[in-house]
């Protein structure tokens, strides 16, 4: 393992809590992702894992907590709900475009081609000149294998081809991240291998990661760093040799047993 | 049936069709760019503006067009005159004229009637297509430019068409406050020829080619877009 004492982590959360009303989905969690770690988080539906995701960019306002991305931390403020709420929209927009999200439901924008949802965010956020957008957008189509599909709408595509355009547009934004929350998991089962081929490309490559995922044989082959979720802490982590086959936590062996 | 008048009218037919066409045209513009606000309050908030919105919209859709067209006109246009500001001023010569008192009423009504329709079409946007723009760092105003305007109109071309309509319907109540119109027009035939039914239904044939045009367009713009969507663009 590197030496990483004298670098900066590119997200690092520390002790987050995340409350819905009365339910504490998080208590206190905290997570540190280097450049080319790949960080996996895995655990059991309702265990808090989409939600610790969701705060890193701040589609969830955590309720406290700190995060930082390349180094620079989000100010936040009290809101009246009693979360923490973005002091600047400017510093959230800014961390955001350093972060490239594939959702699980895939999102992309159904009224613009599959070119147009790539080039979007560098066009129309990071103010790129349109000429070269189309240019990159082109090549990351290419990339996941659907350069011949650019001028379709999402809609006429199978959802592991959604799923791949999709990760074209986050990786069009030039992140020092991408956050994936449970790619696979609504694709049928066919399709989950071009998904995953297309992040494990993107594994070998060195990009940053952080992945919720419900594939464990992918994440233990994949992940520098595995954190197993339960009931919104950190029930165990480290290396997946750790996790999957040396962990001395109870819960963490049954929910990998039961799995199997 | 008598058809002597028509050669004689038709330049006055002219003039009330491009009025028609004309109060039309910038009723829905106005009107539209008030019902955009007004249907995203109502679902972003805040609260304060929601009501307002809400309470617009309700007043509108819930007194005659007919009375609201008087109150603006008999009301306004009988205010306006007694401000010494408004009467020296440039504007004076245009607010003289009924015309621009219609297009208000009209738009205050487009924006009534479609604030409520474009409540409902940014209300149905996908929550993760809004999601997505907001995770790749969009301002409110690019996402709302960008992402959820456009999917919501998308959403209620057939509707807007509809209400559209309506509101050329409505048109030829601009006459009861002197604005010559294409009705107006027609009704003026009648009282110098003493022909009841032809101009009326002169009248009629030119409101549905107006409508049928309205429905074409919108067929058009509808029917582009689905195309696209299902075959994509060629290029």
């Amino acid at each position: 393992m590197p030496d990483k004492s004298n670098t900066t982590p590119t997200v690092q959360v520390s002790d987050l809590h995340k409350s819905f009303g009365n339910l504490e989905v998080l208590k206190g969690v905290s997570l540190e992702a280097y450049e080319g770690d790949i960080v996996s988080i895995i655990g059991a539906s309702g265990s808090g894992k989409s939600t610790m995701l969701r705060c890193i960019n701040v589609l969830e306002n955590p309720t406290s907590g700190t995060i930082q991305v390349n180094g620079e931390a989000l100010e936040f403020k009290r809101s009246k709900d009693g979360d923490m709420a973005p002091v600047s929209n400017r510093q959230i927009e800014r961390i955001r475009s350093q972060l490239g999200m594939v959702f699980q439901g895939f999102n992309l924008w159904e009224h613009m081609t599959v070119l147009q949802n790539v080039t979007e965010a560098p066009v129309h956020v990071q103010k790129i000149n349109k000429a070269e957008a189309i240019e990159a957008g082109e090549s990351l189509l290419k990339k996941v294998g659907l350069w011949e599909k650019r001028n379709q709408y999402p809609m006429v595509l199978s959802g592991g081809q959604q799923q791949r355009v999709a990760i074209a547009r986050a990786l069009a934004m030039n992140p020092s991240a991408l956050l994936f929350d449970e790619p696979t998991s609504a694709l049928d089962p066919e399709l989950v291998g071009e998904v995953l081929k297309v992040i494990r490309d993107l594994a070998e490559e060195g990009r940053t990661m952080i992945l919720v995922t419900h594939e464990m044989n992918f994440a233990r082959n994949v992940s520098s760093h595995v954190i197993f979720l339960d009931k919104g802490v950190i029930e165990e982590e480290g290396p997946p040799l750790k996790v999957f086959s040396q962990s001395e936590s109870e819960r963490c062996q049954k929910f990998l047993s039961e799995l199997s | 049936m008598e058809w002597y008048w028509v050669t004689e009218y038709a330049p006055k037919f002219v003039e009330g069709l491009w009025i028609t066409i004309q109060l039309l045209v910038l009723s829905i513009g106005f009107g539209m760019a008030l019902a955009t606000p007004i249907g995203l309050v109502q679902v972003t908030g805040p609260k304060p503006l929601a009501l307002l919105a809400k309470g617009f919209c309700s007043v509108i859709r819930g007194t005659p067009l007919l009375i609201q067209l008087w109150l603006i006109y008999y009301g306004l246009g009988s205010l306006f005159p007694s401000i010494p500001l408004i009467r020296e001023s440039m504007l004076w010569p245009i607010l003289r004229d009924a015309f621009p008192y219609a297009v208000f009423a009209f738009s205050l009504s487009v924006a009534g009637y479609s604030g409520e329709v474009m409540r409902g079409a940014f209300a149905s946007v996908n929550k993760g297509e809004l999601e997505a723009g907001r995770a790749f760092g969009m301002s409110r105003f690019t996402l709302l430019r960008r992402i959820w305007f456009p999917r919501a109109i998308q959403n209620v071309l057939p509707t807007l068409a509809g209400e559209f309509i309506l509101t050329l319907k409505s048109t030829p109540l601009a006459a009861t406050i002197t604005v010559f119109d294409v009705y107006g027009v027609g009704s003026m035939v009648r009282q110098e020829t003493y022909r009841i039914y032809e101009p009326l239904l002169l009248v009629a044939g030119i409101y549905i080619c107006l409508s049928g045009i309205i429905i074409g367009f919108f067929r058009w713009i509808e029917h582009r877009s689905a195309q696209r969507r299902l075959v994509g663009v060629e290029h």
